[in-house]
């Protein structure tokens, strides 16, 4: 089937079997490495991307379901030289360690942050309850998304 | 300048900015020309035969290239992968450890044991072949229960009642003779929970085969690279080590689970050079959590006696360590000399024996798993101390304190086979006593009370062993490779610096915390550092990481090539300033001559050695050097962790209120990156005593197999933690370090658990402590 969906900003025409998930085409036909598999029942949320403006686990959407949909990785939310303030805060606050859990992290904060202004310790706790990571003991997680809220 | 980002500097990491951006590289984000993909056949059953192996329908599948099985493994003259630690039983013997075929062959031992891998032009076509391969197996009845196992059927030929060994350490006839004095004896019975160890990036491997000039390549999630190659060429003879190269790009965690030499990877380069094809496999998190090593799972009765005045006199520990259906590369040791000689804690108490059992099951191999036999250690020392306290009915900081081995019993060889280089045990209880204001918990438990809640407050004063390891020490334990690590620092002709470790980082931050060490000694900027690791055709050798020994272990071979860089340098800088070699100081990157203006840079020695026009006539061009350091004793770090729990009595929850770690590493290199390690190792102690259990049922079948089922720590399971320290340097190795990655998930359980138990008012609770668990006990 042919998917049409414009990924950080780019439009893209792409022929993907009727089974293929939004991660695989991101991964594999795009190359955009960055968003991570790290389970396979939608729980560690390593792969949540952003589709239309909210956050989504790319292992568990369809590539048919972004037909037309603006999807957003870590690639597209800033570069090295111009970090997305939830990227700088994340670097600032030590809030990664192996690297693995951070993209899907960081999506999933960015879009928590911007539905939430203003939120605290408890509720970046609650909000980030689909994410696992297993190095940082989310300490730093989430000293990182207070700080980044204040930034965004 | 350089000192700023020198030792001691919370320097931010390196290697960050690659991970925010989305652009690290791990292994599966590789990819090869020509490049398939691989599933495993994996058993359904936790204790079978093969009979017959029909894949003639897989194989028909368009897009499959082959399906090869253990037998054609075997045929191909691939080797066992080899269990590395030897362990002696009682009666003088070598345990028995029995074959592990990298592909089952004749029986299947574990439910997920792969016994054939399927090659094909995408995973869908993979994943669909194996699918389609029809397995004849003669079911037996599996052995699953640890106490049972021992009276049950063999699971392998050569092992009588699957008993792998039976060890002991310490002095059997006087334990027994101060226990029959003691006063008073507290006895326990322990389990410590099985736990699957879940680093986020599952395991994945690319194989790559190039047939003209016999080259095999291997990219790997493995904590230790260079051990891979040479298990890899020495043991299973898949190819002779100069042909063949593993890298470990970047990699997603492991904490010891990435250590091992699995049976997957090797299959995977086998049949990248079976088909002449490139060939990636990564594993599901499913695969991960039946084929990944497990760690912990022991049953362990305990029984510490004490005089009329409350002194420890004797301490008598069983255990029976489950070691699952074959040793895996380390799973020999973490039950014997990683968890037996840690046995004294942070006491003088002067007669302790402790013997282990390890046992087949029909489960997954269990090995090393962060922390890997001291978590297991302190559990039961901490547990039965803080038991021992409550029957007496005194203060449990106040018995611990009493017994302590106090600052000035240094070096302290306990009676369990160490020598404790230093420490200040009672001065990381005072700090975490003060900062857990220990004092008022009768006014907060009081408070509690007054909203349903119950509240307790929990010790745990651990001591680890740590910084694998003294060379001697460990192959005469039964270690098969040596324990040093090797650095090379290469001092470039344009004055930047590239600093290769035999250590490898997943999550530490070598790229930020080597350089800071190799920046202060060289008096150079942190940025013109640059750290390879991972790779063994850019680094010569190396150990790898695990048992927290990076630093302690890596960082000190930096500094010893450093010191060589120096001298070298210094020989340089003589010629060129036409000065006596005595007479030039090393300081702050600047060789100089002393009492004199004249001075040259780290550069320009180093461009004048590859440019050596001006240059000593006896010395070599160049500014290259390298090291091996291998330590003369473990490090040890210890500290105080204090848990504070409230127990919803209606509905059992367990709520963490808040954890304070006080830890003596020694000296910090990086105190950001220290604290990160803490937390992260706290969190999973956390979950081993509050969330995480692998249940396997009594047919074998693992019960906990996702993250549906088995519960890992999020974000909502903890607080905001507390992290301080208190420093005595460790006086034998040249920065002055100790290990601390491992810290956090030795002392949280035990605290965790003695936080529990103090909210309970019962001793009946096993981790983890589950709400289902809690509330039975609140029933009474």
């Amino acid at each position: 089937m042919q998917v049409e969906v414009t990924v950080n900003g780019q439009a893209h025409v792409l022929e993907v079997a009727d089974n293929t998930l939004l991660v695989e085409l991101l991964r594999e036909n795009l190359g955009l490495t960055g968003t991570h598999v790290g389970c396979d029942t939608s729980q560690c949320g390593a792969c949540t991307v952003h589709m239309d403006g909210r956050s989504v686990k790319a292992c568990t959407v369809l590539a048919a379901q972004a037909q037309g949909a603006e999807v957003v990785t870590i690639e597209g939310i800033g570069s090295a030289d111009a970090l997305h303030p939830m990227q700088e805060a994340f670097r600032d606050c030590h809030a990664l360690q192996c690297g693995f859990c951070t993209p899907g992290m960081i999506m999933s904060a960015i879009d928590l942050v911007s539905r939430n202004p203003g939120i605290d310790n408890a509720g970046v706790r609650a909000g980030l309850e689909g994410n696992i990571c297993r190095c940082t003991g989310y300490h730093n997680i989430v000293r990182a998304v207070i700080q980044a809220a204040q930034n965004m | 300048m350089a000192k700023e980002q020198g030792i001691g500097a919370a320097v931010k990491r390196k290697e960050d900015l690659r991970f925010i951006t989305g652009s690290g590289r791990y292994t599966d984000d590789l990819n090869q020309p020509g490049q398939l993909y691989a599933a495993f056949l994996r058993s359904p059953y936790a204790r079978a035969d093969i009979l017959d192996i029909r894949s003639e329908e897989a194989e028909a599948l368009e897009g499959v290239v082959a399906v090869l099985t253990g037998v054609q493994m075997a045929e191909d003259g691939l080797g066992d992968l080899p269990c590395g630690w030897q362990v002696k039983q009682k009666d003088g013997s070598d345990m028995v450890s029995a074959p592990h075929p990298p592909l089952a062959v004749q029986a299947v031992n574990y439910v997920g044991e792969p016994y054939g891998i399927v090659v094909a032009d995408s995973i869908a076509t993979a994943l669909q072949a194996a699918e389609l391969v029809t397995t004849e197996f003669r079911e037996l009845d599996p052995i699953v229960d640890l106490v049972l196992a021992t009276d049950s059927e063999r699971i392998h030929a050569d092992v009588a009642r699957n008993l792998a060994y039976d060890w002991e350490l310490g002095d059997a006839e006087a334990t027994d003779a101060a226990m029959q004095r003691a006063a008073h004896v507290t006895r326990i019975e322990i389990t410590n929970n099985r736990l699957i160890p879940n680093a986020m990036e599952p395991r994945a491997a690319l194989g790559i085969y190039e047939a003209a000039t016999e080259e095999h390549t291997l990219y790997t999630t493995s904590q230790n690279p260079h051990l891979e190659r040479l298990v890899l060429s020495a043991f299973v003879q898949i190819a002779p080590e100069h042909k063949l190269r593993v890298i470990a790009p970047d990699v997603g965690g492991g904490f010891g689970s990435k250590i091992f030499i699995y049976a997957e990877e090797t299959a995977v380069l086998w049949a990248a050079r079976r088909v002449g094809r490139p060939v990636k496999w990564t594993a599901s998190r499913s695969e991960a959590f039946l084929a990944d090593a497990h760690g912990r799972d022991h049953l362990t009765t305990v029984e510490l006696g004490l005089d009329a005045q409350n002194n420890f006199v004797a301490l008598r520990v069983s255990t029976r360590a489950n070691l699952g259906a074959y040793l895996s590369t380390f799973g020999s040791s973490v039950p014997t000399y990683l968890y037996g000689t840690l046995m004294a804690g942070q006491y003088r108490t002067p007669n302790i024996h402790v013997e282990v059992s390890g046992v087949y099951t029909n489960t997954s191999p269990v090995d090393a798993y962060r922390g890997a036999g001291r978590p297991e250690a302190t559990y039961v020392v901490e547990r039965v101390v803080e038991t021992a306290a409550r029957e007496l009915g005194v203060d449990p900081a106040d018995l611990r304190r009493k017994n302590m081995i106090p600052p000035d019993a240094f070096p302290y060889e306990t009676p369990v086979a160490l020598v404790y280089d230093t420490g200040n045990y009672e001065a990381s209880l005072d700090k975490a006593l003060a900062l857990a204001d220990y004092v008022a918990i009768a006014e907060r438990k009081a408070e509690a009370a007054g909203r349903g809640k119950r509240r307790g407050i929990g010790l745990a004063c651990y001591i680890e062993a740590c910084g694998l390891a003294p060379s001697k020490l460990a192959i005469a334990l039964g270690a098969g490779v040596g324990l040093y690590e090797s650095g090379e620092i290469r001092v470039n002709p344009t004055g930047n610096v590239t600093v290769f470790t035999g250590s490898h980082s997943h999550g530490q931050g070598h790229e930020t915390t080597f350089a800071q060490v190799v920046a202060d000694r060289l008096g150079v900027e942190f940025d013109a550092v640059e750290v390879v690791h991972g790779d063994t055709g850019r680094v010569e050798f190396g150990l790898g990481t695990y048992g927290s020994r990076s630093i302690a272990v890596g960082g000190s071979a930096l500094c010893r090539a450093a010191d060589k860089i120096i001298a070298k340098g210094s020989r340089i800088a003589a010629h060129m300033l036409e000065a006596e070699l005595e007479d030039i100081d090393f300081a702050d990157g600047q060789f100089q001559v002393r009492d004199s203006n004249r001075s040259l840079s780290l550069g320009e020695v180093a461009f004048a050695s590859y440019v050596p026009a001006d240059y000593p006539e006896d010395l070599e061009p160049g500014l290259s050097e390298k090291a091996f350091y291998d330590p003369e004793n473990f490090t040890y770090p210890a500290g105080t962790h204090i848990a504070e729990v409230e127990v919803d009595v209606d509905t059992g929850v367990v709520e963490l209120v808040s954890f304070i770690a006080v830890d003596d590493f020694g000296h910090v290199i990086n105190p950001m990156i220290v604290e990160g390690q803490v937390h992260g190792g706290v969190v999973q102690g956390v979950g081993q005593a509050l969330l995480e259990h692998g249940i396997y049922d009594d047919q074998g079948q693992l019960q906990t197999g996702s993250y549906m089922d088995y519960c890992m720590p999020r974000a909502d399971d903890v607080p905001d933690l507390v992290v301080d320290a208190t420093v005595t340097p460790c006086p034998h190795n040249p920065l002055g370090v100790k290990g601390c990655g491992e810290a956090g998930a030795i002392g949280a359980p035990a605290a965790v658990i003695n936080a529990v138990v103090d909210a309970l008012g019962t001793n009946d609770i096993s981790m983890p402590a589950t709400p289902e668990k809690v509330w039975r006990a609140l029933q009474g």
